[in-house]
């Protein structure tokens, strides 16, 4: 079986698994699972540019809370219903994106690493200071009654599954194609060496501009989901905290592995549900789990499973 | 998380939590949970009741994250107010059993312990939460699992209408009336001409909005807004901003940095400053001993409850503070260093007893009968000064699903709080914006 059909199936099979889990979990881990597959769009997001195309950056928070607060005003202030709502939400993402991705991309490595942070805290401040519409740190919450799509309540946990599997598979299959393809390719040769990219012809900045500009969108779209789905739109989301947790969860499940992202915030989140029901110092065990990952399995979950036994694991 | 008796404080304070025989899961979990109770001293209290298993109160405590310090003195009161319903014959004479779950303060995490309340625990209700970012988050939740959600925080979330028919705040006082009842003392004994001083956040926001409106309504006026962006740490280039014929400077600072403004504060006016005014919340759980306070002495704050047992104390105080474990000087009675957050945890203590009282009213047998324990909440109004009120009398609003009480200000005397004045419940009082009852469920 070829690679590209062994990846086919296996994306196929997540959905799929996915899709089974939502009539088979309790009511508690069908919840989480519905909010773990919006977090791993988000860290999905993450991993276009930090696992394929090498940029690690420390500001995507800016990106989630633009498409939560692009929707969130949206629907506050606008009268919006959620499907354009969401739209605004991916633009909102999508603009940001390009104004960082004009900007940041003029830096390389820690340079840019500390540019993304600045800007992502310039957003959160920013979101502090319009507190009149934003709420700041309180935020504000999305009543269930507009909370609805076609008729269906996103309320309803069977909704609000399905439509969080929706988005991540559409997450999931998008940037697995893309993969596939030459645009996809260029974005590793980049991160495996920027310089000889460069040198076969290729236009490095184009590649990483669009790398930020759909790395952006789909954090965007995730955070857009987020705020319709849970209901909820606040400024910390756009804090440095939620800038790491995707770094954390696709380090942990594999950057540069289409999965990785999933299995990263799968283990993060139960990590922290389980560990917190003994201690109160579950952010110590989980940031031990992440050392122990570092030395004993540097590429992450996934990127281990590739190295060990499927070198075909997309 | 799930804690045991003797399990949640710090060793040294254990003689607070020994005594308490609070019904935990670890304690009544699966079959133990009928052959240990029936075989325990508890059974001849609990005997009379339908069932003999445990009331679950799903506690949003803020263990870690900025909430901390709150969230450790939230859980002590928590316990003791358990201790106490449980000693008196639990809720329908049924024990109550308190499962703790750290929200982290953070409103992500929140709305997920919520969940985990609903859905995992199979608890009763859920309660405790005090950050208003997270009783934002969590709310919808908690509309959405059905679970009545009383939160313990002073926000004006509830009374302004956002959330659900789901949240209820029975137990404490929010800050639009508390700020309003500030006014009249301020406008007639310190000044009418206030600057204000405030983080540039909501919280901020919210003392701004209302003081300005109240003061104004007194014959005052608010000469200066002066916001301080969350990210400061150095006060000192803000303070040439007061205007000169300022006669009365109103703080609100919160947060870690709040030393250092106090302490920049006093070396920038030295000994002729205008009168000052601020609110507790700046120093809850902050010894006013700390080095850097003494500028602080002659000035004036708010207090949800008098930290300082004052000379005409209530027995009802008096036996709050023995069954929490907090002496005269609102410090641990273990550690006269670890000051307590003595203007809010009081709401924790009356918002169980109001649960108690709901639940009776509504002969709470379970989760079909969270509806029956909203209306009967709801209905609730006047709360006397009691045992389960030690804070003083109460109004509960049933339409805004809003509790109204007696605030107090203190001035700063020989290093501690002495109580200067008392505003009555009606000070407080201000329209409903909403109307939770014409909610559907």
């Amino acid at each position: 079986m070829s690679p590209s059909a062994r990846s086919f199936l296996l994306h196929l099979g997540v959905i799929a698994g996915l899709f089974v889990l939502c009539f088979t979990l309790s009511d508690y881990h069908q919840g989480n699972l519905a909010r773990i597959m919006v977090l791993a769009t988000y860290a999905i997001g993450y991993n276009v540019l930090f696992g394929y195309t090498g940029l690690l950056s420390l500001g995507h928070a800016m990106f989630f809370a633009a498409g939560m607060y692009g929707l969130g005003l949206a629907m506050q202030y606008g009268g919006m219903s959620p499907v354009p709502a969401f739209a605004v939400g991916i633009l909102t993402a999508a603009v940001l994106s390009v104004v960082v991705g004009v900007l940041a991309l003029r830096t390389i490595g820690v340079a840019f690493m500390i540019v993304t942070l600045m800007f992502a805290q310039s957003v959160f401040l920013i979101i502090l200071y319009f507190g009149t519409w934003t709420r700041g740190d309180e935020g504000f919450v999305i009543p269930q009654a507009a909370r609805q799509v076609l008729g269906m309540d996103l309320t309803d946990p069977l909704i609000r599954y399905l439509a969080a599997l929706l988005l991540f598979s559409s997450a999931l299959l998008i940037t697995a194609r893309m993969m596939q393809v030459r645009f996809g390719r260029v974005l590793i040769a980049v991160r495996e060496n920027e310089e000889r990219t460069q040198m076969l012809g290729y236009d490095v900045f184009r590649h990483k501009f669009l790398a930020v500009l759909i790395s952006g969108s789909i954090s965007g779209a995730a955070g857009a989901a987020y705020g319709l789905l849970f209901g909820y739109v606040g400024a910390t989301f756009a804090s440095v905290q939620y800038s790491i947790f995707p770094l954390l969860w696709v380090l942990l499940g594999g950057a540069g592995t289409t999965i990785g992202p999933l299995v990263g915030a799968v283990f993060m989140f139960y990590l922290i549900d389980y560990s917190s029901g003994f201690t109160n110092a579950y952010m110590l065990i989980a940031g031990l789990a992440l050392v122990l990952l570092v030395l004993f399995a540097r590429a992450g979950i996934m990127g281990e499973v590739r190295r060990r036994w499927a070198p075909w694991l997309p | 998380m799930e804690r045991g008796p003797n399990q949640m404080l710090p060793t040294g304070r254990v003689e607070m939590t020994q005594k308490l025989i609070t019904s935990r899961r670890s304690l009544l979990k699966g079959a133990a949970a009928g052959g240990l109770l029936t075989a325990s001293p508890l059974v001849s209290r609990f005997a009379s009741a339908q069932s003999s298993a445990p009331i679950k109160i799903g506690f949003q405590q803020h263990s870690t994250g900025i909430g901390a310090a709150y969230g450790r003195w939230y859980g002590r009161t928590t316990d003791a107010a358990t201790k106490a319903i449980n000693d008196a014959g639990g809720i329908n004479g049924r024990p109550v059993e308190i499962i703790a779950e750290d929200d982290g303060t953070d409103p992500k995490r929140g709305a997920e312990v919520v969940e985990k309340f609903a859905n995992q625990h199979g608890a009763d209700v859920a309660f405790g939460t005090l950050f208003s970012h997270v009783v934002y988050g969590s709310a919808p939740a908690a509309g959405e699992q059905k679970i009545p959600y009383f939160v313990v925080s002073e926000g004006h979330h509830v009374a302004s209408g956002k959330l659900n028919r789901y949240t209820l705040q029975p137990g404490i006082t929010d800050v639009k009336s508390q700020v309003q009842a500030m006014a009249p003392y301020v406008s007639e004994n310190l000044g009418k001409k206030v600057t204000m001083i405030f983080p540039d956040f909501a919280f901020g926001h919210d003392h701004r909005d209302f003081f300005t409106a109240a003061i104004a309504a007194q014959g005052g006026e608010v000469l200066e807004h002066i916001a301080i962006p969350p990210t400061e740490t150095s006060f000192t280039k803000y303070f040439p901003k007061i205007p000169r014929d300022t006669e009365v400077l109103y703080h609100v600072m919160v947060g870690p940095a709040v030393l250092t403004f106090v302490k920049e504060l006093g070396e920038f006016f030295g000994p002729s400053s205008p009168e000052i005014f601020g609110f507790i919340d700046s120093l809850e759980a902050v010894d006013l001993g700390s080095p850097g306070l003494e500028f602080l002495e002659g000035t004036y704050f708010w207090e949800g409850n008098p930290r300082y047992a004052q000379p005409d104390q209530t027995s009802f105080d008096r036996n709050f503070r023995a069954a929490v474990g907090v002496d005269d000087n609102g410090a641990s009675v273990s550690d006269p260093s670890d000051v307590s957050t003595y203007s809010h945890m009081f709401g924790c203590w009356e918002t169980l007893h109001v649960i108690k009282a709901g639940m009776e009213a509504a002969d709470y047998q379970g989760p079909q009968d969270r509806q029956k324990l909203i209306e009967a909440v709801e209905a609730m109004s006047d709360m006397a000064e009691s045992d389960a009120h030690p804070q003083g009398p109460k109004v509960f609003n049933g339409k805004t699903h809003q509790v109204f009480g007696r605030q107090y200000i203190s001035r700063v005397e020989n290093g501690k709080l002495t109580r200067v004045h008392s505003t009555s419940v009606e000070d407080t009082l201000y329209p409903d914006e909403v109307d939770y009852t014409t909610m559907a469920f």
